[in-house]
């Protein structure tokens, strides 16, 4: 607003927020790729955050946590997911388990219970910390929410990375965050995303289809 | 008597940039779709070609139907006399609260939706049952927001709104972020812009504000369409005054204040002009049941403003 009392907390709030507002947008879309294209948008402002963080907390090594965020995440895995979609030859619709309005209404009430799960925790701590762990944590419930309401793979699969790119925004938001944890959860999340991509494969090779719901009965879940 | 002086030049502002404003958006829209496009001062001959022409009425349109686009008019262009457009201390805008607002602009929807439906016909008819499921979304998600702002604030009252953020040190909230983003979308819809409805559009499928005004002609059309173009302009102006207040004249009795004013006003609108059009270029019109979608969003991320205000404050 108009005058920038502290401009370290009013920026990270910022980033903090467009990155929540792109979880709700990641539940609200309903084309593949433009999911795609929205969570290669939190990634990028996930980068910001970092950076940002890595600025005015002074912690250089938070850089290397945005160049992560920004070359893997905003750039490679879309890329590769969007190769992925184009070459299974995925129906690019995005069919949910439950109606965009009932998931938008259920991913307010997540956000409640975070900023509910929050507040007593950190009640010694700063208007700032507990704004970004609330924001943090909601995008991550967010993103279970997503993995929860998707019957698509791949978008589950996204739904998996938006899950992680909160679990980041809790790390860069706390001071002393080792660099060695933020790389083992970059580099595992690389790993998780091979493995899926193996998946999609195999799946799409033996039910020829990635829709979850279809491959159920060979569980014999199906009623 | 200079602050009702300064409140006739409010008035009569409102009117005059109101359809400019509406020329600078289809210039950039048409400019963007790689058309010349007509000039910046069209929709002024448009208006007043349609002033100077007879009325046409249907047999079976009641007095409702007359007098309907004089009441829709009054209400519109009071609501945008509410809004400080380039000073906070207007007259006018010191009577009414940011309630208010929303029940004159109600008021006139209600109005257009019984004129619709009054003739008889069946577009009119299904216009009006859109307007009205839109407006049954859009004014929660509205309120929402009202109430947010209002509790940042301790008041509703739009020229004391504008002056606290002005004055105080509010900082960039988590919650006027979204409900900046929750009043842009209900700004969207309220004024039938494209991705809920098309302003240009006479497909018989797709129209919702279009629908209810089919019946219309002469001077009546014109009052209806001045009243969307000064509507498009109080959108613009509530969200400038709210969530971009610099600028404003806190004292017009001043001339340097006053001239700052009135020019930051200027930029702001035409921004907002231009903002809009690059917007309504890049989006497709999305089916009218994912409106209810759109609007629910726009509502959620009201209630979520309010919801995080608890965690700034810690109230």
């Amino acid at each position: 607003m108009p005058s920038f009392a502290n401009p370290a907390y009013d920026t990270a709030h910022l980033l903090d927020t467009a990155v929540l507002m792109l979880s709700f947008a990641l539940l609200y879309q309903r084309r593949l790729f433009a999911v795609l294209t929205i969570y290669a948008w939190q990634a990028l402002f996930l980068a910001a955050a970092a950076a940002w963080q890595a600025y005015a907390q002074g912690a250089p090594h938070l850089y290397i946590t945005a160049g992560i965020a920004l070359v893997f995440k905003a750039i490679i895995i879309p890329l590769a997911l969007h190769r992925i979609i184009v070459s299974l030859e995925i129906h690019r619709t995005i069919e949910t388990a439950l109606g965009v309005g009932a998931t938008l209404a259920v991913g307010v009430a997540l956000v409640a219970l975070s900023i509910l799960l929050v507040l007593p925790v950190t009640t010694a701590s700063g208007a700032l910390t507990r704004e970004s762990l609330a924001a943090a944590l909601s995008v991550v419930l967010l993103g279970l929410l997503m993995m929860i309401t998707r019957r698509n793979a791949v978008s589950q699969v996204v739904g998996f990375m938006s899950l992680e790119n909160g679990l980041i925004l809790a790390a860069v938001g706390v001071k002393g965050m080792p660099l060695v944890v933020e790389l083992s959860i970059a580099f595992s999340v690389m790993v998780a995303f091979i493995i899926f991509g193996i998946f999609f494969f195999h799946i799409r090779e033996r039910f020829d289809t990635l829709d979850v719901h279809d491959i159920e009965r060979f569980r014999g879940e199906r009623r | 008597m200079n602050l009702f002086l300064l409140e006739l030049l409010q008035l009569a502002l409102l009117l005059l940039a109101a359809p400019l404003l509406t020329g600078l958006v289809r210039k950039v829209k048409a400019r963007l779709n790689g058309r010349v496009g007509p000039g910046l001062l069209q929709p002024y001959r448009d208006l007043w070609r349609l002033l100077r022409k007879d009325v046409v009425l249907a047999p079976n349109a009641s007095w409702l139907f007359r007098t309907s686009p004089y009441l829709i008019f009054t209400a519109v262009w009071l609501a945008a006399a509410i809004v400080p457009t380039f000073a906070t201390g207007l007259l006018l805008s010191r009577t009414a609260d940011l309630i208010a607002l929303v029940a004159l602009l109600g008021t006139a929807r209600f109005a257009l939706a019984l004129a619709g439906m009054d003739v008889g016909t069946s577009f009119g008819g299904i216009g009006a049952s859109r307007e009205m499921m839109i407006a049954s979304l859009a004014e929660p998600a509205m309120l929402m927001v009202t109430f947010t702002v209002a509790l940042v604030v301790r008041s509703t009252s739009l020229p004391h709104i504008a002056e606290f953020l002005l004055t105080h040190a509010v900082g960039i909230r988590i919650s006027l972020f979204l409900g900046l983003i929750s009043l842009l979308m209900v700004a969207i819809a309220e004024n039938a812009r494209i991705p809920v409805d098309n302003p240009a559009t006479h497909l018989e499928l797709t129209m919702v504000h279009e629908a209810m005004v089919l019946e219309y002609s002469g001077r009546h059309l014109a009052l209806i369409e001045g009243a969307a173009m000064v509507k498009l302009l109080l959108y613009i102006s509530l969200i400038a005054s709210v969530f971009f207040p610099w600028g404003l004249a806190l004292d017009p009795t001043e001339p340097r204040a006053l001239a700052i004013g009135l020019s930051s006003y200027a930029a702001k609108l035409a921004l907002g002009g231009v903002v809009l059009a690059f917007f309504e270029t890049s989006i497709a019109k999305m089916r009218v049941f994912r409106v209810a979608e759109f609007l629910g969003g726009a509502f959620l991320l009201g209630l979520l403003a309010a919801i995080f205000l608890y965690v700034s404050q810690g109230v």
